[in-house]
């Protein structure tokens, strides 16, 4: 705006700012306070703003209580395999889509569109009849091995990149004579990093997050992840709360160091996702 | 480029070469073309028909079935879906919650998200700090939110309830405990994500032409003006996402309410697909709940059918014209 703003309509809205900012960060502050509160400051009335002492052995506890390093290893696992399997599936086929010219593509595009819209109910119990079938239930393979073959909004999301790839380099290097493998892999993957990015963190963060599929296949303590394994805890140590916030904290913070590490994937992410389409 | 390549299948720009090999080449390349496109596209032509046509028919089938995923399925009719609509009040309850949420949860989300977006979008320093703070609960796991909240909502000692009686609420609600109570909780719990949604109005915040804001400020137009006139019609293709989103989203309303009511008290927080996945997978139920999934399924179109039709009205694209 050309227009300079009054200081005091600029102290308003710092004003504003800050205050709705609290009312966001106080679950968090009081996520982590609660998880280092030592037991009798938990339930203390009028609570304990600010724990003393600090009880840092309450996460060493909660790793005691249940094998939360086994559930993050078996997380982190799943979300690597899903990522790769995502990121090569997505962007084989968006390639194929964005291109190359093929009679039935258009056809392959709208059943991307078709699947975004579909609810997962519909697909749910016959998903889960197949993979009992296969005799996979129990193990990862029914969280994994769906991610190889491609998911509709980030073949979308890669599409929609590559088409604004200039189509001079694909045909220079097909002069060059490069086969349409290695342009993908050679001219449109290394131009497409920040998409390719995008897909790769919001599917681990996905996975990470996941809590049906979960649910769903994993019945073996052994291979829970974070998610079903908290889900778990709760219902076994409902009032434990320094434990369960002390639990919540250890799956929460790998995501914000994510994100911290990534934010301009994010925004780009988002920026790319929308409606920009 | 040199002319031993026209032979080579590239496709030449060379005016000569094409018109001197149209009669075959096109055939060839097309050929070349659609093997290529098939094999590329083979991940998700194999995904699409196992894992999506093949469930989607098998689940049609299912929903005229007996079936508990031991013995095979039982050709039973339309006996499912007269259960549900006819003997089946957890149906109708489970509706009737979810529905709930669509008409309270859903647009009390959107004007939030909005609401923030338009704080954020402002040129002030330490924006990106907080632009960070309002993010982050979006993309916080949702198990993790979902016990924190638990703990944030115990009626007698959680945060929000002694906070309450601070600021001298003298009857604190009962949150999740109290059937009247737990949809507002979970929608309460929804805002703290808001985030997520903001994201996006921001980008789009960000896309309003500077020109056309100094065009209605010249015109003397005040803030609420530019705002009604200028920012939310420029806006309006990304509410409507939102909205189209938000809308399947809460149609699917499933892990907070397990993970933290098990559908109660007194069933005010059984959604439609909790009910479904506890027929399926509680009960063994998969025909019944098939047809549950199926009956989703066209609620879901209808009401973002009815959505979309609307949004000629109330839509504005800027490529359109006027």
């Amino acid at each position: 705006m050309l227009h300079r703003r009054s200081a005091l309509s600029v102290a308003l809205s710092h004003a504003v700012l800050i205050c709705v900012g609290i009312l966001f960060a106080l679950p968090f502050y009081w996520l982590v306070s609660t998880a280092v509160k030592p037991d009798e400051q938990v339930l203390a009335m009028p609570p304990v703003w600010i724990p003393r002492p600090v009880r840092w052995d309450n996460f060493p506890r909660a790793l005691q209580y249940v094998p939360f390093l086994q559930y993050t290893l078996n997380t982190l696992k799943i979300c690597l395999l899903t990522v790769v399997g995502t990121v090569l599936s997505c962007s084989l086929v968006a390639y194929s889509l964005a291109r190359i010219k093929w009679r039935g593509r258009n056809l392959v595009f709208l059943s991307l569109l078709a699947v975004m819209i579909l609810p997962g109910q519909v697909t749910m119990v016959p998903t889960f009849t197949i993979f009992k079938s296969l005799h996979w239930i129990g193990t990862i393979l029914p969280l994994i091995v769906p991610s190889f073959f491609g998911n509709a909004f980030f073949i979308f999301l890669l599409r929609q990149f590559y088409m604004t790839i200039p189509g001079e380099l694909s045909d220079a290097a097909r002069m060059d004579g490069c086969s349409e493998g290695a342009i993908l892999m050679r001219v449109i993957m290394p131009l497409a990093k920040p998409a390719l990015a995008t897909v790769g963190l919001f599917t681990f963060i996905g996975a990470w997050n996941d809590f049906l599929g979960p649910l769903l296949y994993l019945n073996d303590e052994a291979q829970y992840t974070l998610s079903i394994g908290l889900q778990r805890f709760v219902s076994q140590h409902g009032a434990e709360w320094s434990m369960l916030m002390a639990a919540s904290t250890v799956m929460t913070l790998p995501i914000v160091v994510i994100f911290f590490f990534a934010q301009r994937t994010f925004i780009q992410g988002v920026t790319l996702t929308g409606i920009k389409g | 480029m040199t002319t031993e390549h026209g032979t080579g299948g590239t496709v030449g720009t060379n005016g000569i070469h094409e018109s001197h090999l149209s009669h075959r080449r096109p055939s060839c390349q097309a050929r070349r073309d659609l093997r290529n496109g098939l094999l590329f596209a083979a991940p998700w032509l194999i995904g699409f028909t196992v894992f999506i046509a093949y469930p989607i028919a098998a689940s049609l089938y299912f929903s005229f079935c007996e079936y508990d995923a031991i013995r095979g399925p039982k050709w039973v009719g339309l006996d499912n879906y007269r259960t549900m609509l006819l003997e089946d009040d957890l149906f109708w309850k489970s509706l009737w919650n979810t529905l709930d949420m669509v008409a309270f949860g859903l647009p009390v989300g959107l004007v939030a998200s909005l609401g923030i977006a338009l704080l954020l979008n402002q040129r002030l320093r330490g924006m990106a700090f907080y632009r960070t703070l309002y993010y982050l609960p979006s993309i916080t796991p949702i198990v993790a939110t979902s016990i924190l909240w638990l703990w944030l909502l115990n009626p007698q000692i959680g945060l929000i309830n002694v906070l309450l009686q601070k600021l001298g609420v003298a009857n604190v609600p009962g949150w999740l405990t109290d059937p009247a109570w737990s949809k507002p909780a979970l929608i309460l719990m929804g805002l703290w994500g808001a985030g997520g949604g903001m994201v996006i109005y921001l980008a789009a915040l960000q896309d309003v032409p500077e020109a056309l804001m100094e065009a209605a400020l010249l015109d003397g137009a005040g803030a609420l003006q530019r705002f009604r006139h200028v920012t939310l019609p420029m806006l309006s293709p990304v509410i409507l996402f939102n909205l189209v989103m938000g809308l399947i989203g809460s149609f699917q309303y499933f892990t907070q309410a397990y993970v933290m009511t098990g559908g109660g008290p007194q069933d005010s927080t059984v959604f439609y697909a909790l009910h479904l996945f506890n027929r399926a997978f509680l009960d063994f139920r998969m025909g019944y709940a098939s047809a549950m999934a199926w009956a989703l399924f066209l609620i879901t179109l209808a009401c973002t059918a009815l959505v979309l039709r609307s949004s000629a009205r109330w839509v504005y694209y800027a490529g359109e014209g006027a």
